[in-house]
Parts: C-alpha cells; structure tokens; sequence
C-alpha cells in the first residue's frame, strides 16, 4: 500500500471525526431535550418520550440511518448523504444520551431537589445549576460508552453509500487486493480513537466508585 | 411533496421477508450461543495464572470492543479464505457475531464470577450442602442473577447488529430487504416496514428474557 493510499484511507478518518463530532454535539444537545422530557412528571410528554427512545433502542442503527436518508429524500429535502447521515446520528444518539441522562437525573439524590425546591428556585435554575450538574458528573462514564459506540456506528454510513474511514477502506481494499493489511489500518486507525476514550471513562468510572465508597 | 407511498412490492415481498427474519434469528442465536461459550472460556483464560494467556484475553477484549463490527466482519470475510477455511456468508457473519459478542459476554460474566464472594461456598458446605447444590444453588443461580439483565440486552444488541452482516450479503432481513428494494426502487417504504420488523423483534425477546427472568430469577417472595 503507497502513500497515495494511506492519505485517501485519512481523508476517510476525516470524515469520519466530522460524522462523530456533529452526531456527538448535536446529539447531546437534542439528547438533553429527550432527558428532561422524560423527567418533566407530565405523565403524556414522558409516554410519548419513552416510545421515542424505545423506536431507537429496538432498531438497528443502519436501518434507522435508511429511513432517515430515504424518509428525507422522500419529503423534498435534497441533503448531501453526510448530512443525511448526520441528522440519522443525531436522532440515534438523541435517544440514547437521553435514556443514559434520564438515568442519571434519577439518580441524583431526591433530597437535592426538595432542597431546591425549598429554597424557591424555579425549574430552569433548579435544573442548571443544582440537578444537571451532579447528574453531568454521574453520567460521564456512560456518555463516554456512548461516544465510543457512535463513533463505531459512523462506519454504516458507508453501507448508505457515504465515504467515510471504512468505505474508503473498501474501495482501497478493491484497487490493490490486500484486504487484511487495509482494513487492518482501518481498524488500528478506529482503535487509535476510542481506545484512550475507553479508558479514560474506565478511569473515570473508577475514580467515582472510589468517592463514593 | 408529489409522491404518493406505494407498499405493493412490501407486501409482495412478505414471504421472503418473513423468511430473512427467519435468517436474522437464526444469525442471532447461533451468534449467541458462540458468544456465550467465548465468554465463559475467555473468563477462565483471564483468570489464568499465565500472565501471556490474561494479557492475550485482555487484549482480545479491548480490540473487538474498540473497533466496528463492520470492520470486523469485513476482516474475518477476508482473513478466513486466507487461513484456508471457506466457508459461506452466513457462517463466517456468526463467527464474526459470536466473537464480537464474546468480547462482550467476557466482561458481563467476568463481573458475574466477581460477585460471588468465597465466603458464600464455605457457608454453603458449613450448612451440610452438598458440592453439586453450592455450586447450583450458591455459585451458579445468583452469578446468573447478577449478569442476567447486562447479558440479555447485550444479546438484543447482538440480534440489532445482525443487520450488518448484509455488508457480506449473509442470509437476513436487511439483505432481503436490500434486494426488494433494488428491485423495485420503493426505498422508503422497503426500509420502513422492515425497520417496524427489527422493533418486533428486539420486543418480543425482551419480553422473552423478562419472561424467564421473572421465572427463574427472582427471589421467592412470601
């Protein structure tokens, strides 16, 4: 494999690093949204909420990111396929944030909010500066599963036709017929990724159950 | 918005639907099943007291859990041929899901194995109990308890991921539905319908495993 090669193969990375950052930010953002509805005590919003996050939970991602690509289409929007497959990251990753964020909301210690509550601040403030911080902190090792888990799920993206690492990969792998030492790269090259997220929420993790103990 | 949805070729291809989620379970149990025998050798080799065999395990867990299954399964596509093992599709899409599952299933059991404390067998076999019932009743049962919801809904990630294994036009719903689709050009509502399949699916064996775990694994209340 030349030179020639290995720059297409990080043009890919590129790509790749875009998908996973714009899923992961605006994912976190919509993510936030999903966490707090789930969490609003308006029994209808909370129902509707929770089928939102089981619609995701219970598909697999690819066809999740063929809806969205065809749905889109479909309805009069000429996206690029990247923005396509951002806007089904996003949705994916909403709904998964928001199930870990939910979580970690309930986990703070229901005596924080009463407390709050007593001292009269109102739910914007209650939520921002007393509740989401702590739940922020509960939550880091699992948002940082989820990122590792997002950044893996941008290589389906290249199923939908999008070059990416992986499809990159592919089409290398079909012009110099070395398949192993390409997608052996490509998989060091998402292994340099997630890894050290890996274990710096690994580390993470552990230092929470420490203080907590 | 000119388009008008049309489901005929869906239901036209229904039989052949039915039949790919016929093929995506069967890539999912035998996935599992593999991912289970992986995930009990990998535990017994991680606790080895061969420093290579733990670091081998460790390090085998790692790689799988930090790289796409796509990647992976394009890997083991070529790599089997190579090694001289040919085999079709479908068998190299379970090994592919039995070892990326196993990596997983290591973990999840490992901590299983950890929160049995050896306390517990020695107040098993002070009681009188024989070895075969503190295996079962102490060792076994409870290990199982503690893994049994990280375990099941790794196995409903599992069946979801089998869709990937269309990449190397293994035998399942995503792949049958890929050649409806390119037959008939009606992508959304192929991919739609299909998508409300996978959320069957992934519910009914939820409700399967709530099922057994309601029956098996819960404590006898009085």
């Amino acid at each position: 494999m030349g030179s020639e090669e290995f720059v297409f193969l990080l043009i890919g990375l590129k790509w790749t690093v875009v998908l996973s950052a714009v899923g992961f930010v605006c994912g976190c953002i919509a993510g936030l949204g999903v966490a707090l509805a789930r969490t609003s005590e308006i029994p209808l919003l909370e129902r509707v909420v929770a089928g939102y996050i089981a619609v995701f939970q219970g598909t697999p991602l690819l066809m999740q990111l063929f809806v969205v690509y065809y749905g889109l289409a479909l309805i009069g929007f000429k996206l690029d396929a990247w923005v396509a497959v951002a806007i089904g990251l996003t949705l994916h990753a909403s709904a998964y944030l928001g199930e870990i964020w939910r979580g970690s909301i309930e986990a703070v210690p229901r005596g924080q909010s009463e407390a709050a509550r007593a001292l009269s601040l109102k739910y914007v403030s209650r939520m921002r500066d007393v509740i989401l911080p702590q739940a922020l902190r509960i939550s880091l090792p699992a948002t940082i599963g989820f990122l590792v888990q997002l950044i893996k799920g941008t290589s389906l993206a290249s199923i939908v036709g999008f070059t990416e690492l992986t499809r990159a990969g592919n089409i290398i792998s079909n012009q110099i017929f070395e398949p192993l030492t390409v997608f052996g790269i490509v998989g060091a090259l998402y292994f340099l990724m997630c890894c050290p997220l890996t274990i710096f929420g690994a580390r993470l993790e552990g230092k929470f159950a420490a203080a907590s103990r | 918005m000119n388009y008008t949805l049309d489901f005929t070729p869906v239901i036209d291809g229904l039989p052949s639907l039915l039949l790919g989620c016929l093929g995506t379970l069967l890539l999912a149990i035998c996935g599992m099943l593999l991912a289970i025998v992986i995930g009990i050798g990998g535990v017994a080799l991680r606790d080895s007291r061969y420093k290579p065999l733990r670091w081998l395990v460790i390090s085998f867990v790692e790689l799988i859990r930090n790289t796409p299954f796509l990647v992976q399964i394009f890997f083991l596509y070529f790599a089997l041929p190579l090694a001289g093992i040919r085999l079709d599709p479908t068998p190299t899409a379970i090994i592919a899901l039995g070892i990326n599952g196993g990596a997983y299933a290591i973990e999840i059991i490992r901590g299983g194995v950890q929160s049995i404390s050896r306390g517990q067998m020695e107040a098993g076999l002070a009681l009188g109990l024989h070895k075969a019932q503190v295996f079962r009743l102490i060792i076994l049962k409870p290990a199982l308890r503690a893994i049994y919801p990280s375990l099941t809904s790794q196995f409903v990630l599992l069946t979801l991921s089998t869709s990937i294994a269309s990449a190397i036009s293994a035998y399942e719903l995503t792949s049958v539905s890929q050649r409806i689709e390119s037959e008939s050009f009606r992508s959304f509502e192929v991919y739609f319908t299909v998508t409300v399949f996978y959320l069957v699916i992934s519910w009914l064996m939820m409700r399967l495993f709530a099922f057994f775990s309601a029956r098996y694994f819960t404590y006898p209340v009085k």
